[in-house]
């Protein structure tokens, strides 16, 4: 009997314990993650474009996080030298005689000039808005400047130091390659040139004539969303840039089959006549975000950083051009009038390497012999040094950042990855390039094909523009960016808890890009000043009182002109599950177009001169155009 | 040559006279009006005996001297018209290709010569037309302006529903309601350096194409009081308007100030006080060269020196007509009217006239010169057709807009003197050979 209690009361303690230990671990478990880790600001390098010296014994490595330009001897592979520069550089050429370096700093609008004897800053060019590529032409008297968030290649006159035009060039021009003759300067952008609403995005090559310094061609890239990097072969018969074809136009409800992103390239030149586009992916093995090109001196392979893969893909061009040479129809038609591009099967015919590297693989330079590849792992702070005829990393040299990676750098590098998307296919930055936008909408969730379609957004600043998605729906960043993000986007794992903690770190780390539009000493102008007296008015023209709910600064208000919450402005469509939306945060509205929560209004005027025609997004009708003009002059400088 | 001789005859003459006033006598036939010795209401002012007879003397040497002035004026005059340009006349329309018969403005841009029209914009290049529509991206298909920036080869075309940049083949169009243009009527479009200016019916535009901003001027912000703004001239310095029903307005690059110039007659038709202002307030061009304004209206031409006014009527200048749809200026002193009954060129003495003849349609070439005197020069061709509504120049040549098709004057050379007549920038071979 007293055996039979003794289990009993054995048992009855060992359940309780139980119960508590379990009661403990669910407890632990239920903890959340801390929303943000504490921002240890180490203040990493991000190296991010290169350039070989005339002799090639040093590499110059631009780095976008310090705001230098490391300099690197290749034989030993320790760093030189360090050269402060303006602020976010992210271009870099060096002149034709070898003795000056020419670096684009995209937060100040300017150029750095560089003397590679005495290796300083030796003058500062004026650029415009975000200059991000940059040539020089083989007189070294022109330079030729990518303007990305003006849409605009400058022409800057050596000699003088002065910008003498502005070409137009697609939207967010970023990338620029010069011909090996000289002769033609060739661009490319990373936001779709305006379309209309919810039809295919359209990008282009723009190719300048550098002996009249004018647009000559524009070679169209249907279907393409996003451009990178553009090189010319050392014979300049082939041309290859690196690309994403998004397909944003059918409802994300796939991610296998290459449904979302296509990564792929463009070849255009006498090699291949009419450009042709061909696919990178394999068909359970994406490549996301291809980035840098380079094409070995015998023409015998192109290398690509795939930024979002951690990878370097590797080119056979002579199986390459045997395949588009088969793969075409026989009439010769391009292969825009071809599947070929979303055959996933095609790239086993030439690809022949996928080489791991580091951390969001960038910029990527060739030895002048061909033997070495140079790669800018950008989130790790160091080179990686590829054998090119093993395709094998020989060794990575280390830039000097700091060792270990902190919540922001462990979380950048999340956000970069595709790693957590269903075989590799997208990450973050894929829509979110460089941590803006894409100039496209999406019909993002499975709640019905067709609706919901929702425009892009840009992720700077948002501390304080709580709840996010379109309309409201997700009340923190956690959410926004956590199961939602495994759910209806990567369709695969999920972050950790500490991942997603540093993700969102990182996130609300991205800080206000510096706003083009106000004065230099941050005054407004006549216009933006009558702009802002119309955005804060309460009465219309005749004197009626304004509901306060439909005045301009009573949704837009706060430091990030947004009052957080969900509203009714009458801009919702029919495709639509609810016409609320939230009200969405001001700051730099400029560079984001298109506007309304679905990408409907390609400006900002059609924002209440299509959109308002019952005066449900603010009073506005009662306005005149000049007055609708102040307006908006006052919201770029937001 | 011919402005030298007339300044050396007058100042033989003894008379003082401003550069200008003998400019415009040379040019207008008026030394008859400084011919004859002034007279005070007792007639001749001297009378003694001895003086009577020196002054008889000086009278007459005078009159001899101004008598020979007028007589080598008027030859050179006489042998100026006989070098006024001639062209063989190519006609464009449909059949060849043009999108529209009806061309409203004609672009010259190097080899390839742009035509807005009715139903499209057309570029001809290497002999054949390529043309744009709304289809291509261009904002409506009824083309009423271009202009040429020619720092970066880019084509802007105001049309009916608003302003499109043609740029390598990239159309990028502008309306008022996706942009701060301020109308979509744009009638005219000019480019000063990083400026786009557009003339609208519902006032004047101005776009910075770096910045993205744009300025809107109008009766609220300029003294404009009609905002029907019809064509636009702008140059570094100044910037011209032509006001259909208000004038002609003038901004200041230097200050950004804004000046109104009307007809000092009011909104009559009545030309009560000649050559001091504006001719007419309906104006419909504006052509602003080498610190001259040309203007045209509806009711005559003016010219405008900063200073000083000229204006052309038919009934006493070599216009075919009043009614003109534009001017383009070659130079100070040298212009092209388009009038709705001839193309006219005045090269600051005389006139030729260009057309298929009112009444037999036949080619019709007709110069007159500064005595007024009216001849016709046998000509095989002429333009498409008496209803003109722009020019434009490539080289010697002329490019015109009728209101039934496109033609190309092709410049029938003779001496070397009327090389320069059109183009200012082509030598003047004759005067390089004097020289020698």
């Amino acid at each position: 009997m007293q055996a039979c209690s003794t289990i009993r009361a054995r048992t009855w303690l060992g359940a309780r314990i139980t119960a508590i230990l379990a009661a403990a671990l669910i407890g632990i478990a239920a903890q959340p993650a801390p929303k943000q880790a504490p921002a240890i600001r180490e203040r990493y390098l991000s190296p991010i474009e290169m350039t070989f010296s005339s002799d090639g014994r040093l590499l110059y490595v631009v780095c976008e996080g310090s705001d230098e330009v490391r300099v690197v001897d290749v034989q030993s592979g320790k760093v030189e030298n360090s050269i402060p520069v303006g602020h976010v550089p992210r271009g870099i050429a060096i002149s034709p005689d070898g003795r000056q370096l020419y670096i684009t700093n995209a937060w100040s609008d300017s150029v750095s000039v560089i003397d590679t004897t005495s290796l300083k800053v030796v003058e500062t060019l004026p650029a415009g808005f975000e200059p991000a590529g940059v040539v020089a032409d083989r007189s070294g008297t022109a330079l030729y400047v990518a303007n990305r968030l003006s849409g605009d290649v400058s022409v800057i006159d050596l000699r003088t130091g002065q910008e003498i035009k502005r070409l137009l060039a697609g939207r967010g021009v970023s990338y620029l390659a010069i011909s090996p003759d000289g002769k033609q300067v060739y661009c490319t952008h990373i936001y779709p040139n305006p379309g209309a609403h919810r039809t295919p995005p359209n990008s282009e090559i723009t190719v300048i004539d550098a002996a009249r310094q004018i647009v000559v061609e524009r070679k169209p890239l249907h279907n393409v969303a996003g451009v990178f990097h553009v090189a010319l072969s050392a014979d300049g018969r082939l041309g290859v840039v690196a690309q994403l074809r998004p397909k944003n136009l059918i409802p994300l409800a796939h991610v296998e089959h290459g449904w979302v992103f296509g990564d792929s390239l463009t070849l255009f030149g006498e090699d291949v006549g009419e450009p042709v586009q061909i696919p990178l992916d394999e068909l359970d093995r994406y490549y996301a975000l291809p980035w840098g090109v380079a094409i070995a001196p015998d023409k015998s392979k192109i290398f690509l950083t795939t930024a979002g893969a951690e990878s370097v893909t590797v080119i056979d061009v002579s199986r390459l051009l045997k395949t588009v040479r088969t793969r075409r129809s026989p009439a010769g038609r391009s292969a825009r009038a071809t599947p070929f591009v979303n055959d996933l099967s095609a790239s086993a015919d030439y690809v022949v390497a996928r080489i791991p590297v580091g951390h969001n693989p960038r910029g990527v330079v060739l030895s002048p012999d061909g033997k070495r590849l140079y790669v800018a792992n950008r989130l790790d702070d160091d080179i990686a040094v590829i054998d090119t005829t093993s395709a094998q990393v020989v060794s990575t040299m280390g830039l000097g950042g700091p060792k270990t990676a902190d919540a922001l750098r462990r979380g950048e590098r999340l956000f970069y990855t595709a790693d957590f998307a269903f075989q590799g296919g997208f990450g973050c930055s894929n829509c979110h390039l460089d941590a803006t936008i894409d100039g496209l909408q999406w019909d993002l969730e499975p709640d019905g094909f067709g609706k919901d379609i929702v425009d892009n957004r840009s992720l700077e600043d948002l501390a304080g523009t709580e709840p996010f998605k379109w309309n409201g729906g997700n009340p923190d960043m956690p959410t926004e960016c956590g199961p939602r993000t495994e759910k209806f986007f990567y369709r695969s794992q999920s972050f950790t808890p500490q991942e997603l903690t540093d993700l969102v770190t990182f996130v609300y780390s991205l800080p206000y890009r510096p706003n083009r539009y106000r004065l230099a000493n941050g005054q407004l102008t006549a216009a933006q000043e009558r702009g802002k007296a119309i955005f804060e008015r309460t009465k219309t023209k005749n004197g009626m009182a304004i509901p306060e709910d439909s005045q301009c600064s009573y949704c837009h208000s706060g430091p990030k002109y947004t009052n957080q919450r969900q509203i009714d402005v009458g801009t919702g469509k029919l495709t639509d599950r609810s016409p609320v939306i939230d009200v969405p945060q001001l700051p730099n509205v400029a560079y984001s177009a298109p506007y309304l929560h679905d990408g409907s209004a390609r400006s900002l005027e059609e924002i209440w001169t299509v959109f308002n025609p019952k005066d449900t997004h603010g009073v506005t009708n009662d306005l005149t155009k000049d007055e609708l003009n102040d307006l908006i002059e006052y919201l770029k400088t937001l | 040559m011919k402005r030298r001789l007339s300044a050396r005859t007058t100042k033989e003459a003894g008379l003082t006279r401003t550069v200008e006033e003998r400019r415009l006598s040379a040019a207008f036939g008026a030394q008859k009006r400084w011919a004859s010795a002034p007279a005070g209401p007792e007639g001749p002012l001297f009378h003694s005996t001895a003086s009577t007879c020196a002054v008889d003397t000086a009278i007459a040497q005078f009159l001899r001297i101004c008598l020979a002035a007028t007589l080598v004026t008027l030859a050179a005059s006489l042998a100026a018209a006989q070098d006024l340009p001639r062209f063989r006349w190519e006609n464009f329309t449909t059949a060849s290709g043009l999108p529209d018969n009806h061309v409203f403005c004609v672009l010259v841009d190097g080899n390839r010569i742009w035509a807005g029209t009715e139903n499209g914009l057309g570029l001809y290049e290497n002999g054949a037309w390529r043309i744009f529509r709304p289809a291509d991206g261009l904002a409506h298909q009824a083309v009423l302006s271009l202009a040429l920036d020619k720092r970066t080869g880019d084509i802007w075309a105001g049309t009916m529903g608003g302003l499109s940049r043609i740029s390598a083949g990239r159309i990028d169009t502008f309306t008022q309601l996706n942009s701060g243009l301020s109308n979509d009527v744009v009638y005219g479009v000019g480019v000063q350096g990083d400026f786009i200016w557009t003339a609208t019916a519902a006032g004047a535009s101005r776009l910075n194409i770096r910045t993205g901003q744009w300025d809107l001027f109008n009766n609220r912000n300029t003294p404009m009081y009609e905002i029907w703004t019809y064509s636009v001239s702008p140059a570094e310095d100044k910037v011209y308007y032509a006001v259909w029903g208000g004038g002609v307005l003038e901004y200041d690059v230097k200050t950004e100030h804004w000046k109104d110039y009307n007809d000092p007659d009011g909104e009559t038709e009545l030309v009560l006080m000649k050559d001091q202002g504006l001719i007419h307030e309906i104006t419909t061009s504006v052509s602003y060269v080498d610190k001259i304004l040309w203007v045209a209206t509806y009711f005559g031409a003016s010219r405008y020196d900063g200073r000083y006014w000229h204006n052309f009527l038919q009934k006493d200048s070599g216009l075919p007509s009043d009614f003109l749809n534009q001017v383009k200026g070659v130079d100070a002193n040298r212009a092209w009217f388009s009038t709705d009954k001839g193309l006219a060129y005045y090269d600051g003495t005389n006139w030729a006239v260009y057309r298929p003849a009112l009444g037999t349609h036949k080619p019709e070439m007709l110069v007159r010169d500064a005595s007024g005197k009216v001849k016709s020069v046998a000509v095989q061709t002429a333009p498409a057709h008496n209803y003109i509504l722009g020019v434009d120049f490539q080289g010697d040549d002329l490019w015109v807009a009728t209101a039934k098709g496109l033609s190309h004057g092709i410049r029938q050379k003779d001496a070397g003197r009327t090389a320069r007549v059109l183009n200012p920038n082509v030598v003047d071979v004759k005067q390089v050979t004097d020289k020698k």
